[in-house]
């Protein structure tokens, strides 16, 4: 449309030097979301080797020191593999386009902080073929069974963290500076697109807590390697200190692996209920809010560390504080939906679905703040459906549910809307049948990260195995839609959907390689 | 937070985001400090609340010192070894019955059974831990390495005193240690016979 | 639209009604109630706050769903223009910090009451290891009764090989015994890594913390026999070691520490008696399987390069002073612990035997449980 004709000075470079060298954000978005597409696979194999073995009582498949393996492998790719960088690939293509910006502030740090990923992922994913194996120690790996009792490729494991870390710190930086700097003229920071906002500040939490990562992993190297005593109580450290400073990166971190969502979500919602935002301020209130508060609650994930009466207490009140800025987040997007006039494109059931099941996860979070009952709750599976029903439902339905609303604006071409709503169904089935079930193998008693049960949890087993193998398998048909999309379909116009609000619909479809090279004027 | 849109021209646009850029990483820098400085806040917000049990250093006992005769509290020992340890590991008395305030001595004993000289370090720990502050320590055994030459054996005592401050609802206090190998961070004389 | 709010209500009294019969614990869905004040109070906590999640996901639910069914674009549906309203936001979100206070109050009490440990009357100490745990009853003379309590699942039934037990994975060769209705107070700590200590009807669970000693306690009101599991991932055999406490009355607890307290007097008597390499090698089979297995393996092979082979071994083929001192002090930087202090001389012996005369060895020497406690004394 208007830009239409931006692209007029150079288009992509040819071959794989185009890949290699790239300073654009729309090809280094892509590499982004294929890169994490390919780490979802890897940790949803994982996740199915882990199910496989739990599908009945006994050891049929794999040994308990390899399921640790499973166990933690999983969890450090679907975090700092699949979830974050899917992430920093949609922020990658969309703020530019949302904000009116040729490209990121900083591109060529952009083409590196993607680089160095696939290098770390080699890094961690190469143990797996060491002698000792791949790190068994879950990936919260507590000390001092990651430090003293760590099997050797732990060192493997410190530098690859190093290296996400130091790319989702560049890429925050990346972002941060964009968005600050690079806004259209007339886009005042109260008139940025929810998604925007939502990164803007998981971006600030980025900066402030992976390197807080990456001290406590080098600590872990000096102990290992350098006979210091950060977490050895023989040389006066302790233990629990690990968990302190791990939990202050990391109750943060669960929150940058959510902020974006809510804000795809807020940016689908109104497009498919055809009504403005509800409530824009106090979302945006609210998700700095929830950032803040994140800081302060860390330690709800130790309450059976044996901390003091007042301690437990603190973080027990901080932690329910945070189901208010959260209500008022489902609230407004309900509202949205609220005398609207919805339509069920593939995006927007992912959305409603995030809703639904998010605010599922949101209840058995208070659930798990109160501490006496967290006694209970702590470590056992109840703890697991918690966590992934604010994850996959969550964090992963959001990222299924944005590639879905824009890769017509990616490609060009509409997705096949039958075959995307059936990936919906079976992935809503599936998610379900598979984490549901964990609710009742918690309360009941089950605890995690154990290969093997006693024969009371054998029903719900089984029941959460088929759910994994039917949402595991879904998966390579949102493969196959995304595949068949990108080579050809239906032309899609430049605004896409039904009047959509937003700078990404002023431009073609698919996004012309440079947009805004002349900064459109926002009213 | 509704400063005015930027889109100037991109020199003084490149400026901005080299100054931004030079503060994130400045912020950057700073956190990964602040991990490291959670070790010393860590221990000083322990020591300030008892957090992980650990008993305060060694203090002076005042001549002066209130006691406080119509109370009694009993005060528990117990010994553990870390699983690499092979010494052996005991209170020579398991529990005492004090008065707040009164100094207090009793012994522990090791014995280093291997051929070898080790070195050991017991770490203490006191439950309840709201406790764990009042528990003063004058002198004792894990302010300091022991080193046991193969077959030695030694008696190790802590002086001790419940400050009369102890809330009222703790009648009883359990001091534990739990001793360490720390040989491996020095130098051996001697082969160590698990080496052979 | 009123009318449907009374439906919803109804709905929501037949779910909680049937969240909370019987029907409930027997299918395993919900947590169970227990056997102690604690846990029958948390348990409660726990309904409270489901219940309430519980109202407001029907009225948030009920919302969502009456807009996605009568807000369609399909049916016609023209959309409002508002997307603002300082009133009803300020309601929403008030209200939740009502209610959260409303949930605060109840917890606050029932944790402070979950952290009154004083005027215990047993104190044992629970020491986590891998993968077992130990138990030792501390008394005004000592602790001389204390003892190991390791998992009793054999392999056939974890392998598939023989059909699995009534209490699979929940059954170990020694239970903790404690009284009924007294106030037994544990002491925490780990002799390695972290563990975790966990029996659900006492509602008591507390990490166990290498050199530091954490506190917890329970008043059973029922005698029987209670199973837990170690909830804090420990490493390979985090999910094979199972705690099971056995709550007796007070007499029958007395006859029972007696008998413990006889045993370990005739342990040590029997340590001086004559072993044949046979006895020794039957019973270090057992031993061994209890605690050698998981690092070294049934055959002997071990899991190399952190767990070196056993079956010709220069350490089991070797001298046999060297192969006893082995297991008696562990190899100071590596994954051998000392076992002088989780096995007693007669086991000791008998594992050395077995280990120099099975598994595919045959140096065809034996030590004995009196040489053991001299190889102990030795450097004396």
């Amino acid at each position: 449309m208007a830009h239409g004709h931006d692209d007029h000075h150079h288009g992509p470079a040819k071959g794989i030097t185009r890949w290699l060298y790239t300073t654009n954000h729309k090809d280094i978005g892509s590499m982004y979301l294929w890169f994490s597409f390919a780490m979802f696979l890897m940790g949803g194999v994982f996740a199915l080797v882990i199910r496989a073995e739990l599908f009945q009582p006994g050891l049929q498949f794999v040994e308990p020191n390899f399921f640790n393996q499973m166990t933690t492998m999983h969890g450090l790719v679907m975090v700092f593999g699949a979830v974050m960088p899917a992430f920093v690939g949609l922020a990658n293509w969309m703020i530019p386009l949302m904000i009116g910006a040729p490209d990121m502030a900083l591109p060529r740090m952009n083409n590196w902080s993607f680089w160095i990923l696939p290098f770390a992922f080699a890094m961690l994913a190469s143990t797996l073929f060491m002698d000792s194996g791949a790190p068994n120690f879950g990936w919260t790996f507590y000390a001092p069974l990651s430090t003293t009792y760590a099997p050797s490729s732990v060192t493997f494991f410190i530098f690859a963290v190093h290296i996400m870390g130091a790319s989702s710190i560049m890429g925050s930086i990346n972002i941060i500076a964009t968005i600050i700097n690079m806004r259209a003229p007339g886009m005042t920071l109260m008139k940025m697109p929810m998604f925007v906002w939502t990164w803007l500040i998981t971006a600030y939490l980025l900066i402030a807590v992976m390197p807080v990562l990456a001290g406590v992993v080098t600590m872990m190297l000096f102990d290992i390697h350098f006979g210091t005593s950060f977490f050895s109580a023989a040389g006066g450290g302790d233990p629990v200190l690990f968990q302190h400073v791990f939990w202050f990166f990391g109750h943060p971190e669960v929150y940058i692996m959510i902020l974006p969502a809510f804000g795809i979500v807020s940016e689908i919602i109104p497009t498919f209920a055809r009504k403005h935002l509800f409530g824009y301020d106090s979302m945006v209130y609210a998700v700095a809010s929830i950032a803040f508060l994140s800081f302060i609650v860390w330690a709800h994930h130790m309450f059976t560390t044996g901390m003091p009466l007042a301690g437990e207490l603190f973080f027990m009140y901080a932690t329910m504080l945070i189901a208010v800025p959260t209500g008022v987040k489902v609230f407004n997007w309900i509202t949205t939906m609220f005398k609207g006039s919805i339509s069920f494109e593939t995006p927007m059931l992912f959305s409603i679905a995030f809703v639904v099941l998010f605010t599922m996860g949101g209840f058995t979070g208070l659930m798990l703040a109160i501490a006496p009952a967290d006694f209970q709750y702590h470590d056992t599976y109840f703890v697991v459906a918690h966590f992934h029903y604010v994850l996959v439902p969550g964090a992963v339905f959001s990222i299924m549910a944005a590639a879905y609303y824009w890769l017509p604006k990616w490609t060009g071409h509409m997705y096949d809307e039958a075959l995307g709503k059936l990936h919906f169904w079976l992935s809503f089935v599936g998610i379900n049948i598979l984490f549901f079930p964990q609710h009742f193998l918690g309360l009941a008693g089950m605890p995690r990260r154990i290969p093997d049960y006693s024969l009371q949890f054998a029903d719900f087993n089984m029941i959460s195995s088929i759910g994994a193998f039917i949402f595991g398998f879904s998966q390579l048909l949102f493969l196959f839609i995304v595949v068949k999309t990108v080579m050809g379909g239906k032309k899609a116009t430049a605004a896409v959907w039904d009047n959509p609000e937003g700078l990404e619909w002023t431009v073609d479809s698919p996004a012309p390689y440079h947009t805004f090279s002349t900064p459109p004027l926002v009213k | 937070m509704n400063d005015a849109p930027s889109h100037n021209s991109s020199s003084e646009q490149a400026a901005g985001t080299k100054g931004l850029v030079g503060k994130l990483a400045l912020v950057v820098i700073g956190m990964f400090g602040f991990g490291f400085a959670l070790v010393p806040i860590y221990e000083v917000f322990c020591e300030w609340t008892g957090l992980n049990g650990k008993t305060g250093g060694r203090v002076e006992y005042s001549a002066t010192q209130e006691i406080a005769k119509e109370r009694l509290v009993t005060v528990q020992f117990t010994a553990s070894n870390n699983a690499g340890m092979s010494w052996t590991f005991e209170p020579m008395v398991h529990q005492v019955e004090v008065h707040p305030g009164e100094l207090t001595e009793i012994r522990y004993r090791a014995r280093n059974p291997t051929m070898g000289r080790m070195v050991g370090q017991a770490v203490p720990s006191v439950s309840p831990l709201k406790a764990a502050d009042y528990l003063r320590k004058t002198e004792c055994f894990c302010f300091t390495q022991q080193v046991l030459e193969g077959g030695e054996a030694i008696e190790m005592p802590v002086l001790f005193y419940v400050d009369p401050a102890l809330p009222a609802d703790v009648t009883k206090l359990t001091l534990s240690y739990t001793l360490f190998d720390v040989t491996k961070n020095f130098e051996v004389s001697a082969p160590l016979v698990s080496e052979l | 639209m009123l009318l449907k709010n009374k439906l919803w209500l109804g709905l929501m009294t037949a779910v909680l009604a049937l969240a909370s019969t019987e029907l409930f614990a027997a299918w395993d869905l919900n947590m169970m109630q227990g056997i102690t004040e604690i846990s029958r109070e948390t348990y409660r906590l726990h309904m409270l706050i489901f219940g309430i999640c519980v109202v407001i996901g029907v009225g948030v639910y009920g919302v969502l769903a009456y807009s996605l069914i009568k807000y369609r674009k399909s049916k016609g549906a023209v959309p409002a223009t508002f997307h603002h309203n300082t009133k009803v936001e300020m309601v929403w979100t008030i209200l939740p910090f009502i209610i959260l206070i409303g949930m605060a109050i109840p917890s606050t009490r029932v944790l402070t009451q979950i952290y009154d440990s004083s005027e215990s009357e047993l104190d044992i100490l629970v020491t986590g290891y891998q993968w077992r745990w130990q138990y030792r009853y501390l008394t005004e003379e000592g602790e001389e009764v204390s003892f190991f309590s390791n998992l009793a699942t054999p392999d056939e039934q974890i392998y598939n090989v023989a059909a699995k037990g009534e209490n699979y994975l929940l059954e170990v060769d020694q239970p903790l015994v404690i009284p009924a209705n007294r106030k037994v107070r544990f002491l925490l700590t780990s002799a390695d890594v972290i563990h975790s200590w966990w029996v659900p009807e006492f509602a008591v669970k507390k990490d166990a913390i290498p050199g530091f000693v954490n506190e917890s306690w329970v008043i059973a009101e029922q005698t029987g026999t209670f199973r837990g599991q170690c909830t804090e991932l420990c490493g390979q055999e985090h999910g094979f070691m199972p705690i099971v406490v056995e709550v007796v009355e007070q007499a029958e607890f007395d006859t029972w520490l007696a008998g413990k307290q006889a045993d370990a007097a005739a342990i040590a008597e029997l340590t001086n008696q004559e072993f044949t390499l046979e006895q020794l090698v039957e019973q270090g089979r057992t031993v061994y399987n209890t605690y050698c297995v998981a690092c070294h393996q049934a055959n002997g092979q071990g899991l190399p390069p952190a767990f070196p082979a056993l079956t010709g071994s220069a350490v089991a083929t070797g001298p046999i002073e060297g192969h006893a001192n082995t297991v008696i002090n562990g190899v100071p930087g590596t994954a051998m612990a000392a076992y002088r202090n989780q096995l007693n001389p007669i086991d000791m012996a008998a594992v050395v035997t077995f280990e120099r005369n099975g598994l595919g060895n045959a140096v065809g020497d034996m030590i004995t449980p009196a040489e053991i406690l001299e190889l102990q004394a030795a450097a004396e």
